[in-house]
């Protein structure tokens, strides 16, 4: 009952937000995205760390074709609906400045895309999942399109067209899988995400059935070389956007690699990892050089995202446990990271009203509040001991080690060129000499420190007591490496 | 059976009320006598009958198919307000012709001979001529009415030829005797006399539903007819089609399966290739539907292709789904030409400002013409897949239905970023009565509610 809670809770709320005219629905939207989070609280005080499917619900929903509203939650599940709806009050939190037009329209989109993410999460049917696959997608597209940047119209189509895409090729990997779960007849088949692990197919079929879904998965992640739509993407989006892009929606794909593609076709996996692996090195060092030559901020870490992600791609179809515990753990961190630059980006735009490195400088001399945060942040994304990037890239490279040395040593670099550009942009925006754009800049509101001081302490918090996540996840991620090795 | 005799008096009602002073009168009497009809049609509901000495059977696909055309009827006829205002001297004709029509639509679905099978169609044919050329004042309009007859006439001789050589192989017209003949020797199969009269009953039909290659009228005709008559045509002539289609391949010709089902399987594909493609290249809202109805005369003819004991089940809710869809887009772009007189995408510019409800009712057509989940469409197009799927050959046919339902995508949004992305510049807000405003709902509600409850018209076949 609590899963259904949490799933359908933001879309009442969001219905409820629409009737809201003014700028009353901020409010709202926020108070509904807190008591999102107390359930999800709720919901992991009452979790039995171990690696079943708690707080399960089995309805039948399309009874003729088999197909369960099956939902329910483990610990790889649980962890991403904590990240879900830790961060969306702080998201909700962070556009109490701006005033969006339609403010009941975006708020209301807002939260109805959070069903679909806490519904991706916790889906256990395949055409479950998938329905709320592009659930989520319908409301970012038009967030992103309706009030993002200039260039918004053509960058937010590409994206949309090119994830549809993408998922359609999934849809149809998970209809011939279906169909290879036992029974004659439609309705004897089986959608759930049981009857598609106990499937054994032929490494002919698991090859292509690989592809079709990793397609999807590797476009909405993204990996390189489906990387192209993103840039952009993020850079025109609403910041709002943007932070619900990367801080969550990029861990639909990790999510679904982990959950209907590392167990459902372990023979293609094994086949093609290292494929995989190489694609997401090449990732790596191709955003982080790229990153390194950026100028306009948004984007920077934009590429930056890429070879973070890149590297947590690397670490799950490094097939090891290390690789796996800190692919989970990363996506925590990641998310609390990038969700927490970009919003200083947007305050820095906001009062300078530029993103471009050259024309800023000398932020620090009158914010050392920001400057602090901002640091904590950088150094959680560069992985620095005693930040929460740390313990997620160290055990990721400590799995792509023991799978292949020399991917190691390559993927290793990230954290090289990862110091490069995040210092070279702290450098560039917050110390030398005041420009005209910064010029007066004030320090941190109280508003602005509510959304960040909690990001930071999360960054503490996993940096230094990382067990108390990685105890959540491991018993569902031990299984799932059993799955995939038997 | 008490449906047919109810929408045949009710139609001669109408042309009679059609001759009072008050015409008014006219939309809410059709209104109730379709609701009459609907409910009196559900009487025969698990109830199988023959009439007329086997030539109609009522049975529940019969019933159902009824249901979802009369439902979408309903749901059509609130947009010819738009006539009433216009004060036409021959209104009464045309609510008279529309329930006429119906009569032929629903024999379509009910009949037990090819006979009657030949004047459904015709019934419902040729009240469309007249309705495609109805607004007289258009020269379109004329051009699309004559188009539609000349090239309907001709397609109908070939059905009737083809009907008329299944007679000289069979001996009969009977669907089921004609099902029986085949059953005991294969002479079906290479009875060059039976082939040929299927061939030809094939390209009568295909025409009908608009699928390629006999789909050339559509887009002109679908252009020039008076925008409420298009929802119409492109809705219930279609689903109407399709429902017969299926009924005279799995009654009566079963057992050729595998003569015509390379020809068919040969039009799906067209079909889906043109109608996919055509409708890329349009600016004009109308003939992109139009386009785009061809294509799902394609995905309708997959559930068809899968033969199975889920395609009747899979076309019913594809065309209620459909049509659902389709009667919103259509209703909202009358409005918009009404006011803005263009059928362009530009006129739908800011159409999310001026008009919130509008264009959601749009969006929501239009993700569901795209089969995007929360949709009716999306089960829509799932069940077609997932009954062509029992059939490993047809993998391929999904692939590439697949991808071009993706080039769907495209095209569909196209209105949907000309609402919401493009401002509205000098257009002012468009007056929509409380009436169509609550029918829009209404509609687009049933789209999200098959959308999520699939079970609700999927199960009752």
């Amino acid at each position: 009952m609590i899963t259904a809670l949490l799933l359908f809770w933001p879309a009442l709320a969001a219905l409820l937000v629409l009737l809201i005219k003014g700028q009353g629905a901020k409010k709202v939207a926020f108070i509904a995205t807190l008591v999102e989070f107390a359930i999800a609280l709720f919901a992991t005080v009452n979790f039995v760390p171990d690696a079943t499917t708690q707080f399960a619900l089995d309805m039948p929903w399309v009874e003729r074709a088999g197909i369960g509203f099956s939902i329910g939650m483990d610990g790889i599940s649980l962890l991403m609906v904590l990240l879900t709806t830790f961060l969306m009050p702080l998201i909700v939190l962070s556009s109490f400045k701006h005033d969006y037009k339609d403010p009941h329209v975006f708020y209301a989109l807002v939260l109805f895309m959070q069903t679909g993410l806490i519904g991706v999460f916790v889906a256990m049917d395949a055409f479950l999942f998938y329905f709320f696959w592009e659930v989520a997608l319908i409301p970012i597209y038009f967030i992103a399109a309706i009030w993002g940047g200039a260039r918004r119209i053509p960058v937010t189509f590409k994206f949309f067209v090119y994830t549809i895409f993408g998922s359609l090729f999934m849809l149809a990997a998970f209809v011939y899988l279906y169909f290879q779960t036992a029974g004659t007849g439609i309705a004897a088949h089986s959608s759930n995400v049981n009857a598609f692990y106990q499937l054994t197919l032929d490494s002919a079929t698991q090859s292509w059935i690989f592809w079709f879904l990793f397609l999807a998965f590797a476009i909405k992640m993204p990996v390189f070389p489906f990387h192209t739509w993103q840039p952009d993407t993020y850079t025109e989006s609403p910041t709002q956007a943007t932070m619900l892009l990367a801080g969550i929606m990029l861990k639909m794909g990790i999510y679904g690699v982990l959950r209907w593609l590392l167990p459902v076709v372990p023979m293609g996996v094994s086949q093609w990892a290292d494929t995989v692996l190489v694609l997401s090195i090449i990732g790596i060092v191709y955003a982080s050089i790229i990153a390194i030559r950026q100028q306009d901020l948004k984007r920077l870490i934009a590429y930056s995202s890429i070879a973070h992600v890149g590297l947590i791609a690397a670490g799950i179809f490094a097939l090891n446990e290390q690789g796996l515990q800190g692919g989970v753990l990363q996506m925590l961190s990641h998310g609390i990271n990038v969700v927490g630059l970009f919003f200083i980006i947007d305050i820095i735009f906001r009062r300078t009203n530029t993103r471009e490195i050259a024309s800023l400088g000398g932020i620090t001399q009158t914010t050392p509040v920001l400057s602090i945060i901002f640091l904590i942040l950088l150094m959680g994304s560069i992985a620095l001991p005693l930040t929460n990037g740390f313990i997620g890239e160290f055990l990721l490279l400590s799995g792509v080690f023991q799978h292949n040395f020399y991917f190691g040593a390559f993927a290793g670099t990230t954290i090289i060129l990862g110091s490069v550009y995040m210092l070279r942009m702290f450098q560039g925006v917050m110390f030398g000499t005041k420009s005209e754009a910064t010029e007066g800049f004030a320090d941190l509101n109280f508003n602005e420190k509510a959304v960040l001081i909690p990001l930071v302490i999360m960054v503490f918090w996993i940096g230094l007591f990382p067990n108390t996540f990685l105890s959540i996840s491991e018993p569902a991620v031990g299984q799932l490496l059993s799955i995939i090795n038997r | 059976m008490i449906s047919i005799i109810l929408l045949s008096g009710f139609g001669i009602i109408n042309l009679f009320v059609g001759f009072l002073k008050s015409k008014r009168i006219l939309l809410p009497l059709s209104l109730l006598f379709l609701a009459i009809v609907f409910g009196v049609n559900l009487l025969d509901w698990n109830d199988t009958q023959s009439y007329f000495n086997n030539m109609l059977t009522i049975d529940n696909y019969a019933v159902a198919f009824t249901g979802i055309m009369v439902l979408s009827t309903l749901l059509i006829l609130p947009f010819t307000q738009h006539f009433i205002t216009r004060n036409d001297e021959n209104l009464g004709e045309y609510y008279a012709l529309l329930l006429f029509s119906l009569v032929g639509a629903v024999m379509m679905v009910s009949y037990e001979n090819l006979l009657m099978l030949f004047v459904g169609l015709e019934i419902l044919s040729i009240a469309m001529y007249v309705m495609a050329g109805s607004d007289k004042s258009s020269l379109r309009s004329a051009e699309a009415g004559l188009k539609y007859f000349l090239m309907g006439s001709f397609f109908t001789g070939v059905l009737l030829f083809g009907m008329v050589m299944i007679y000289g192989a069979t001996g009969t017209f009977n669907i089921t005797e004609i099902s029986a003949t085949q059953a005991i020797g294969a002479d079906g199969v290479t009875n060059t006399m039976f082939v040929l009269g299927l061939l030809l009953i094939v390209i009568g039909i295909s025409f009908k539903i608009s699928a390629a290659p006999f789909h050339f009228w559509t887009p002109d005709v679908y252009e020039g007819t008076p925008t409420v008559w298009t929802a119409y045509m492109s809705t219930v002539v279609k689903t109407a089609g399709v429902a017969a289609f299926f009924k005279l391949m799995y009654a009566a010709f079963a057992a050729s399966y595998a003569s015509w089902m390379p020809t068919l399987v040969a039009i799906t594909v067209l079909t889906l290739v043109i109608g996919n493609i055509g409708a890329v290249v349009q600016q004009n809202m109308k003939r992109m539907l139009a386009y785009s109805s061809i294509s799902h005369a394609g995905y309708m003819l997959m559930a068809l292709i899968a033969f199975n004991e889920y395609s009747e089940s899979s076309i019913l809710f594809y065309s209620f789904a459909y049509s659902t869809a389709s009667i919103a887009a259509f209703g909202v772009l009358q409005l918009v030409v009404k006011q803005r007189g263009s059928e362009t995408f530009e006129a739908f510019n800011g159409l999310g400002k001026t008009n919130p409800l509008l264009a959601l009712a749009v969006t929501v057509s239009m993700l569901s013409l795209g089969g995007i989940p929360l949709t009716a469409g999306f089960f829509g197009k799932f069940f077609v897949f997932a009954s062509l799927i029992e059939n490993p050959d047809m993998m391929w046919l999904i692939v590439v239905a697949v991808v071009l339902a993706a080039v769907g995508i495209y095209y569909y949004f196209k209105v949907v970023i000309a609402m919401y992305m493009h401002p509205a510049g000098d257009h002012a807000p468009i007056q929509v009565s409380g009436f169509i405003n609550a029918m829009l709902i209404i509609i687009t509600a049933l789209t999200i509610l098959l959308g999520i409850a699939p079970a609700l018209l999927s199960d009752i076949l």
